[in-house]
Formats: C-alpha cells, structure tokens, sequence
C-alpha cells in the first residue's frame, strides 16, 4: 500500500480521532487528538490490513514560539508493521495547558523507555505508565531541558560550581 | 643548634637529597600506571595511542588498572556530565597519593563544543589537573606529548615519599 492510500484509510476508519491525514516527505503521517491514543492504537497493530506490530520511536516536538501552531506540544509516534513493510507517523497534539496523554506502553511495551525519556525530556505525562520517572536526568533535576523555555545554559551540577 | 654547614658541605648534603628525588622521580615518570575513565569518542584515540602503532608502554605507561586504587595517573577521556560528575569525583578520591590527573580531549579541558545542560565545562571544576590535552579528538602524537609533558613534570616536582 502507498503512502497516501495508508494514510486515506485511517482517517476514513478512524473520522472522529483523526485530525489530518496525508503523505510528510514520502511517509504516511496522520495527525489525531490525544484522547483516543490508546485505543487508536490497539486498533492500529491488531486491525488486518495495518497489523502496526513494532513500535519504533516515540518523542515529542515543542512547538512553543510558532504562532500558528494551536497546541504546543505533539507527540509523535513513528510506527512500522512487519508483516506490511508500511511505516506511518501519528502525531498526537497536546496543549499546554494539559500536558498529559495516555501510555501506550500496554500496547507496544517498547514504549516505556520512550515514553519516560519524552517524560523526562518535555515533562509530558504518561497516564497508565508503569514507571514514569526520569531516565536520563538524575532525580535532583529541575525542569525538562528540552523545552524551548529551558534556557540553554542553564545548569544544574550535582557538584562543583555552577558553570 | 650547631655552627652553619658552609660552602662544599652544603652542596654535598644538597647533592645527596637532590639526586634521591630526581632517583625517585625517574622511577615514577617511567612506571605511570593509569586508570582510563573513557566516556566518550576520545576513547578511540585513546586506544588508537595505547596500542602497538604508538605505544605508550615506550613511555611505561602500558599498563592501565581498572581500579582507582591501583593507579597513579587518572586519564579523563571523553564528556563529563553532570550526572557522570560525583562518580568522577569518587574515583579520584580513591586514587592513592601520588597521583595526578590528566584531560584528554577538549571537554574534559573545557567543555569542548557542549554549551548545554547536561555537560560540565571542564573537569578542573571537580579535580584538580596537572596536564590539559586540547583536540576533538587529540592525535596520538598529540597525546604521547601530553604524555611526556606529564613526564616531566612528575620528573621535576618535588617527591614525597
């Protein structure tokens, strides 16, 4: 399947969630409202035809100082079925307002390190993770570094001066 | 107190002491036993001058100890994080005496390129450092010369025992 009929197809089977649909430098890419992300994608790695089955990143974009951006944050999962050989990027939107989405570590559980580094990263909460705390930071850390409002110098030693 | 040693005693006395310490001191510039804390791409040049090709056992210090305990010179080579940095710290308080620190590539010197808020901005904010060798990542020649700099210094210094 190509790319435009892939991304055609979940937005006829999924009308409510899906947002945008259509092809982003030759790859499927569907935009959707963050509410519906678990169950969207259950139904993308069991529904035949999708068959999602591997999970191959997840992260977030911080969309802070565009003004036409309406929501701040997107996560971005980037998905790959085996069986198919067809990728497909969903992005989910969220607000910064409320900066939480559900986990979709039930689903693929290669999700749970990805999800604790956009966690630790952004600061975007996982509803129904695990074990949501920092993976790469250390635990006195303050703020999420990669949020364009994190001053770039900004330190945090654990020890020596701040520099 | 006693009359004050003159003229061809002193330098006699002198002779003695100065030649035990340049004695101990070239025993210990040729026997460097060091501890590679390797973090990051400069380890590759690091091996790069441990191996055959460069060798830095032509110099004695061919026989790195993976404990701190066991060595003399503390190789820091590659970026130290913040979260990297207690753990540096320990390992450099569980050297013995006499021991010294060399930084090996330009992060551990300076923080290299990294302006960010993960990466420490040299190690000297930690430790203490005897001998800086800048490069991204610095050429074997460049290290065997930091080397031998090292060298001289542990040579000239005064040798406590």
């Amino acid at each position: 399947m190509d790319a435009a009929a892939l991304a055609e197809q979940i937005k006829t089977k999924f009308p409510n969630l899906v947002l945008e649909a259509g092809v982003n430098r030759g790859y499927a890419t569907v935009v959707i409202k963050k509410e519906g992300v678990k169950a969207f994608a259950e139904s993308l790695k069991n529904s035949p035809g999708f068959e999602f089955n591997m999970l191959m990143d997840v992260t977030a974009a911080d969309f802070l100082f565009w003004e036409e951006k309406e929501n701040r944050f997107e996560v971005i999962y980037n998905l790959y079925s085996l069986n198919q050989k067809h990728r497909l990027f969903v992005k989910a939107l969220v607000p910064e307002t409320d900066t939480t989405i559900d986990s979709v570590a039930s689903v693929w559980p290669a999700a749970n390190w990805y999800e604790r580094e956009v966690w630790d990263m952004f600061g975007i909460v996982f509803k129904g993770h695990p074990n949501l705390k920092r993976i790469l930071m250390y635990e006195e850390f303050q703020g999420h570094p990669l949020r364009k409002d994190y001053t770039y110098n900004r330190r945090q030693p654990l020890i020596g001066p701040m520099n | 107190m006693g009359p004050v040693m003159e003229g061809a005693d002193v330098e006699k006395f002198s002779f003695m002491t100065t030649t035990l310490n340049d004695a101990i001191g070239w025993a210990r510039k040729y026997s460097i036993f060091q501890y590679p804390f390797v973090t990051a791409c400069c380890g590759m040049e690091y091996m790069a001058t441990a191996c055959a090709h460069y060798d830095v056992d032509r110099f004695g210090a061919g026989f790195p100890r993976f404990s701190p305990r066991q060595s003399d010179v503390l190789f820091v080579v590659g970026t130290i994080s913040h979260k990297m940095a207690p753990v540096l710290k320990r390992v450099y308080e569980q050297m013995c005496e006499p021991k010294w620190v060399v930084a090996f590539g330009v992060c551990t010197c300076t923080g290299g390129f990294y302006d960010n808020y993960a990466t420490v901005m040299g190690i000297d904010t930690i430790i203490p450092v005897d001998v800086y060798i800048p490069g991204c990542p610095p050429r074997p020649e460049n290290v065997l010369d930091g080397l031998m700099k090292l060298q001289a210094k542990i040579q000239k210094q005064k040798q406590e025992v």
